[in-house]
C-alpha cells in the first residue's frame, strides 16, 4: 500500500471503538462471527456464506448486516488475543456484541482494533478488494 | 455519556474490588455503545460466556476471579464445552479440555450455580414478570422475556458475567416498556387444529417466526390455550436461531398478551400475517439440509436443544416402548434433569434403549458426534439450524415419533401425513 494518493474521504463512519486502520476491504452482505469465523485463524468457515475460505485477518471488514450471535464477542476476543483479528470492522448498523469483544480485549491488555458504523447506503462507495485508510475520526479514503 | 448513580460510581472507582470495577466499566461502555442513558439494577443472571471458544475466555474469567469477583445476584450457568458427569463424551484436545475445565471452574468460583444448562428456566431459575435480569443464550433470553415476562436484552458473551458482578445492565432494548409491544400480528386461526396439536409444529413455527420477523416483535393469535413450557421453549429456541428474536407474544398464553389490545399496547398492528399450512410446510422443509426420502440413510440422531425436560424423556420412553435404537442416539440435557431421571428410576431404561445421555453440554458446541459426518436426524429446530455449520453433518428434521421410529429401524422413517 505504498501509493501516495491522498484522496478525499469517500465516507465518514461513526467511531464506535476508537482507532485508525489501513487494509484491504473484504465486503460481506452478512456475517455472524460465531459459526462464521474460525476463532484461531480468522478464516470464514460457513460453506453456505459469501467469502467462504477467505481470511478476515488483517482485512478491513465491511459488513452490511451483522448477525448478532451472542458468542460473536467471544470469537472477537479470541481473534484479538491470537493476533488474527481484522484490521478494522465497519458495520451497516451498530452491533454492541462485537464492540464488547474489543472492550474486553482492552481490559485484558491485548491489542484492539477500531469498530465503525457506516449506513449501508454508503458501502457502495467502498469497493470490495480496494485498499483503504481509515482515520481516527472515521474518515475513509480509498487508496 | 452514561449517568452513573452514586452506588455505581463507588463500584466503578474500586470500592468493591478490581473485578467489580472492571465489570462495571464494561457494562457502562456497552451501555454507551448501545446509546443507553443509564444502567438498570438486575435481580438475576444467566451466563452464556462459560463456553470455551479459545483460551481468551478462560483468561478473562480467571482475571475476574483474581480480582475478587463475586456475583451479586442469583446466577445460573449455560452449557460448557465438557460433560463433567461423563468426561469421555467430548473429544477435545488435552489443552482445550484443560482450558475449558479451568473456565468452568472459574465461573463456579465467581459464585455462579453450576447448572450447565441452556434451559435454566426448567432448572428452577424463573424470575418474575417485570423483573430486570441479564440473561445470555438466545433461547433462554427468548423464554425469559416471552414466557416469564422478565426483561433481558440479548447480550453478548462476557457482558452477562459483568452484569452479574455489577448487578447492573444497560437500560436499553427489551428492558424498556416501549420496546416490548408487538408490532406484527400472526394469525394462526386458519391452521389445521390437528397440526397445532403436535409438538413437532412448534419448532417449525419458531423457525418461520425468526426467518420472517428478524428482530420485530410478533404476537401469535389462534394458538391453543395452555401451551406447555416444552412447546414454548422449542418455539423460542428455533426463532432465536433463525432470527434475532428476543421476545414474542402468544395471545391468551404469555404474560404480556392477555388479549390483542394489551399485546399491541392499544395500537393497531403494523402488519398482519395469515399463517397457512403451506407456509409452515416450507419452514419445515427449510429445517432439513439433506433430502428426506423415505428409507434414506441416517448416521446419528440428536435431541435436546434446548436441554430435555423430564417430561420430554417420559415422552421419548413412551414412544420407544421398550425398543432399542440401532443408531448413535444422543439426548442432551442438564444435570437438573439427570438427577430426576435417577430419582424416577428411568436411567436403566434409557441405557437399555441404547441412548447416550449428554449432560452439561450438547452436540453443536463441542465435538461429540462420531467423526466423518453424515446425516443427523433431530426434532429440534435449534439443532437443525446449527448442526451443519458447527459439526459438518447434514440435517433432517422430524417429529419425536419420527426420531424414535428411525432410531429403531436404522433408516429414515417420517410421517408426512400431518404436513400435507
Amino acid at each position: 500500500m505504498n501509493r501516495h494518493v491522498i484522496a478525499f474521504p469517500v465516507a465518514r463512519a461513526e467511531v464506535v471503538q476508537p482507532g485508525a486502520a489501513e487494509g484491504r476491504v473484504l465486503k460481506l452482505p452478512t456475517l455472524s462471527f460465531w459459526g462464521g469465523v474460525d476463532p484461531s485463524t480468522g478464516r470464514l468457515t460457513d460453506p453456505a456464506a459469501a467469502g467462504h475460505g477467505e481470511s478476515t485477518a488483517g482485512r478491513v471488514l465491511l459488513v452490511a448486516e451483522p448477525r448478532g450471535s451472542s458468542s460473536s464477542s467471544a470469537v472477537m476476543l479470541e481473534l484479538l488475543r491470537v493476533g488474527q483479528a481484522p484490521a478494522a470492522v465497519i458495520l451497516g448498523r451498530i452491533d454492541a456484541i462485537l464492540g464488547l469483544g474489543i472492550v474486553v480485549a482492552r481490559e485484558m491488555g491485548w491489542p484492539t482494533i477500531p469498530l465503525y458504523q457506516l449506513p449501508v447506503e454508503a458501502h457502495e462507495k467502498i469497493p470490495d478488494g480496494s485498499d483503504v485508510r481509515i482515520g481516527a475520526d472515521g474518515s475513509i479514503r480509498v487508496l | 455519556m452514561i449517568q452513573l448513580s452514586s452506588e455505581e460510581r463507588a463500584m466503578h472507582d474500586g470500592r468493591d474490588g478490581p473485578a467489580a470495577a472492571l465489570a462495571l466499566r464494561i457494562v457502562a461502555e456497552t451501555a454507551r455503545m448501545l446509546g443507553a442513558e443509564r444502567l438498570v439494577p438486575i435481580v438475576s443472571a444467566h451466563i452464556d460466556g462459560c463456553l470455551y471458544h479459545g483460551d481468551s475466555g478462560t483468561l478473562f474469567a480467571e482475571r475476574l476471579v483474581a480480582g475478587e469477583g463475586a456475583v451479586r445476584v442469583p446466577t445460573t450457568l449455560n452449557v460448557g464445552a465438557l460433560d463433567l458427569l461423563h468426561p469421555d463424551r467430548a473429544r477435545l484436545s488435552p489443552h482445550r479440555a484443560a482450558m475449558a475445565r479451568r473456565m468452568m471452574d472459574a465461573y463456579v468460583e465467581l459464585g455462579c450455580r453450576p447448572t450447565w444448562t441452556c434451559a435454566p428456566y426448567q432448572a428452577g431459575h424463573r424470575p418474575a414478570a417485570g423483573q430486570h435480569v441479564a440473561w445470555g443464550e438466545s433461547n433462554a433470553v427468548a423464554f425469559c422475556n416471552s414466557v416469564l415476562g422478565a426483561r433481558s436484552e440479548r447480550y453478548g458473551d462476557y457482558l452477562d458475567i459483568c452484569a452479574a458482578l455489577a448487578a447492573r445492565a444497560p437500560y436499553v432494548g427489551l428492558h424498556r416498556d416501549e420496546n416490548r409491544r408487538a408490532t406484527v400480528l400472526v394469525d394462526c386461526r386458519g391452521l389445521d387444529p390437528r397440526l397445532l396439536a403436535e409438538d413437532a409444529v412448534y419448532p417449525v413455527l419458531g423457525a418461520w417466526l425468526g426467518a420472517a420477523m428478524g428482530a420485530r416483535i410478533a404476537a401469535f393469535d389462534g394458538l391453543p390455550a395452555g401451551l406447555s413450557d416444552d412447546r414454548l421453549k422449542a418455539l423460542g429456541a428455533a426463532a432465536a436461531s433463525t432470527g434475532a428474536v428476543g421476545l414474542f407474544h402468544i395471545i391468551g398464553t404469555t404474560p404480556e398478551a392477555p388479549d390483542v389490545a394489551t399485546a399491541f399496547a392499544g395500537q393497531p398492528p403494523q402488519e398482519t400475517v395469515r399463517l397457512t399450512g403451506a407456509m409452515l410446510r416450507a419452514a419445515r422443509d427449510g429445517l432439513s439440509t439433506a433430502r428426506a426420502a423415505p428409507g434414506a440413510a441416517i448416521d446419528a440422531i440428536a435431541i435436546g436443544s434446548p436441554h430435555l425436560s423430564v417430561d420430554e424423556f417420559w415422552r421419548l420412553l413412551r414412544l420407544l416402548d421398550g425398543r432399542r435404537s440401532v443408531l448413535p442416539f444422543y439426548a442432551c440435557t442438564g444435570r437438573h434433569t439427570v438427577d430426576r431421571l435417577e430419582e424416577f428410576g428411568l436411567w436403566d431404561e434409557i441405557k437399555a434403549a441404547n441412548i447416550t445421555v449428554v449432560a452439561d453440554t450438547c452436540i453443536v458446541v463441542t465435538p461429540i458426534l462420531p467423526d466423518g459426518g453424515g446425516v443427523l436426524l433431530t426434532n429440534s429446530g435449534k439443532f437443525a439450524h446449527y448442526t451443519r455449520p458447527n459439526t459438518g453433518y447434514d440435517v433432517v428434521y422430524g417429529s419425536l415419533a419420527d426420531v424414535v421410529e428411525t432410531a429403531v429401524a436404522g433408516r429414515l422413517v417420517r410421517d408426512e401425513s400431518l404436513w400435507r
